[in-house]
């Protein structure tokens, strides 16, 4: 512990963010397995299972549950994506074109500094939040570095220099600024609540999380039941800001090919998944803390109270590591949860139409979220 | 025929905020999410074969292993696309068989170009060729999808035979009545 403490600050930084990067890219990775096993589970099939390395093939329980898992096509995919020929298409303005998937996958995996995935207690009884960056922009820095996500699609879109990208391009440009409205003012009634006048006030999403875990019935609900309003739209946008079905226009194979990555191939193409489902682990992550009680296991019953509980059966309960492995696990787990509710929305909705995208981001859900905005100010202005 | 004017009930607010729908779509897939799978695994796990299915085309032998084929080229003739080819043979004399009319030399059947239609099982006078349950078919080049005698007889194997019309008619022109 003070051997890390003692090295260079950039090192412990860098560290730290390898680190946060040695998670999200995997879960990122094993998204799209998890998405390939849910499908098929939904359409009644067993999906990918046949994988099985040599090398482990021996082992005689576990091998075989793994095997039917597809846990080994993870590594298969993987594989293949890297290693196989990865063409650029003559006519593209292949600066950019290489450019497009770099762009996609920084902000994404950017973000998750501003997201607080765990927190221990120290010795005054106090919680400490697990996070990479604790500035107090908080929620705002992650709106502002994953909306530059759309970049890299209007990129991607325009230097492949073909007109089904194009438009998948110019699609997700246009939803996705739609969208981050209703996304943006949804949550402002959350802020509205936690920050009282005349105090430093916070965007910080840890306060957030250790404001729905006082005690009593009011501090220890979670905003889902406090805001379910905010929670829907913000949901709903989340779904359109991270392309997922049913909104997922700058894809819609149906009518435009692949979309913004139909020229993209091996690598590259994976990059952009990756890119996707790194957002929407940070996205579900964002909505975990805002509205589902971040780290705390149930709502009613925050962290605190698990350790206290725990605290009977041994000092290790109360370790620090053990807490803040605790709280990554519960936190994780949610997240996990919602990852899958996306999966088991996408098999379960068709693909809006695109002027049904609109009308749905500006005529409902945007009014929606002013009136949102409104009555939880006034109803604030009245409690306060 | 009268008309029936339909009563189109406008939606309601329930309906328009689609969310009731969505819910019961989500219930719906988790049904099937947690139901056993449909699919089978299936080099491992193979389909029941229902009597009277039309697979392969193959040449079958008799209980006594006599070759059934008498090469009368009637499949040959029938097989819409052509997809069979016969050289006829002669029976030699010294052979335990020698009462029957003919057999054939080579009898190959293209599978390139069989469509499975079962004309030459209905077609043939001697309950010769069978189309069986093998279903999958396969190989590297064109040649290798051409079955000969050798293989069609490999895939077809012996079949009862309810008649034993020429050891019949062996038996009767012994006695003296060709017919």
């Amino acid at each position: 512990m003070d051997f890390f403490f003692n090295l260079p600050l950039w090192v412990q930084i860098s560290l730290k963010g390898l680190a946060a990067i040695a998670v999200i890219f995997p879960i990122a990775g094993a998204c799209s397995l998890a998405e390939r096993k849910v499908s098929a589970w939904i359409q009644g099939r067993p999906g990918p299972s046949r994988a099985l390395p040599f090398w482990i093939a021996w082992v005689p329980v576990i091998a075989p549950i793994m095997q039917k898992l597809g846990l080994f096509h993870l590594m298969a995919d993987g594989g293949k994506l890297l290693f196989k020929e990865d063409p650029i298409p003559g006519h593209v303005n292949k600066f950019y074109f290489v450019l497009a998937p770099i762009v996609a996958v920084i902000p994404a995996l950017t973000t998750i500094v501003f997201v607080p995935f765990g927190g221990y207690i120290d010795q005054a009884g106090q919680i400490i939040p697990l996070i990479l960056a604790n500035l107090d922009i908080g929620l705002l820095g992650v709106f502002a570095i994953s909306s530059l996500g759309v970049y890299s699609l209007i990129l991607a879109g325009w230097a492949s220099n073909s007109k089904y990208p194009f438009l998948g391009g110019v699609r997700a440009s246009a939803q996705l600024i739609s969208y981050e409205l209703s996304m943006t003012l949804s949550v402002l009634p959350v802020f509205l609540w936690i920050n009282a006048p005349g105090q430093p006030g916070t965007l910080s999403l840890a306060k957030v999380v250790e404001f729905q875990s006082q005690p009593g019935f009011w501090g220890g609900a979670w905003f889902v039941f406090l805001m379910p309003i905010s929670a829907f739209v913000f949901l709903v946008a989340l779904f359109a800001e991270t392309n997922r079905q049913p909104f997922d226009m700058p894809e819609s194979e149906a009518d435009l090919v692949g979309g913004f990555h139909t020229e993209y191939g091996s690598f590259k193409w994976s990059l952009f998944f990756v890119a996707e489902y790194a957002h929407m682990t940070v996205g579900s992550g964002i909505f975990v803390l805002l509205f589902l009680g971040g780290w705390n296991p149930l709502p009613w019953v925050p962290l605190e109270m698990v350790v206290g509980w725990l605290s009977g059966l041994g000092a290790w309960a109360t370790h620090p590591a053990f807490v803040g492995v605790l709280s990554v696990l519960i936190f994780l787990a949610k997240v996990l949860f919602f990852i899958f509710f996306f999966m088991w929305v996408r098999w379960t909705l068709p693909r809006f139409r695109y002027d049904q995208v609109m009308k749905i981001g500006w005529q409902k859900l945007l009014p929606l979220a002013i009136a949102n905005v409104i009555v939880y100010a006034i109803a604030i202005a009245f409690i306060d | 025929m009268a008309v029936i004017e339909v009563e189109r009930k406008p939606l309601t607010l329930a309906e328009r905020t689609y969310i009731p729908q969505i819910l019961s779509g989500l219930k719906t897939t988790w049904k099937h999410l947690v139901a056993p799978t449909v699919t089978m695994k299936y080099p491992e796990e193979r389909p029941p074969i229902p009597p009277g299915y039309r697979g392969v085309p193959t040449l079958v032998k008799d209980p006594n292993g006599r070759e059934k084929c008498v090469s009368c080229q009637l499949c040959e003739f029938v097989c819409p696309p052509k997809a069979i080819r016969i050289t006829p043979g002669e029976i030699p004399p010294d052979s335990e068989y020698a009462h029957v009319e003919k057999a054939p030399q080579e009898f190959e059947i293209d599978m390139l170009r069989c469509i499975y239609c079962g004309l030459c099982q209905e077609v043939c006078p001697e309950e010769a060729i069978w189309l069986q349950t093998q279903y999958s078919t396969s190989g590297y080049t064109r040649a290798e999808m051409v079955n000969n005698k050798k293989k069609l007889y490999e895939l077809g194997g012996t079949l009862p035979d309810q008649h034993f019309k020429w050891d019949k008619k062996k038996a009767a022109e012994e006695h003296g009545n060709v017919h």
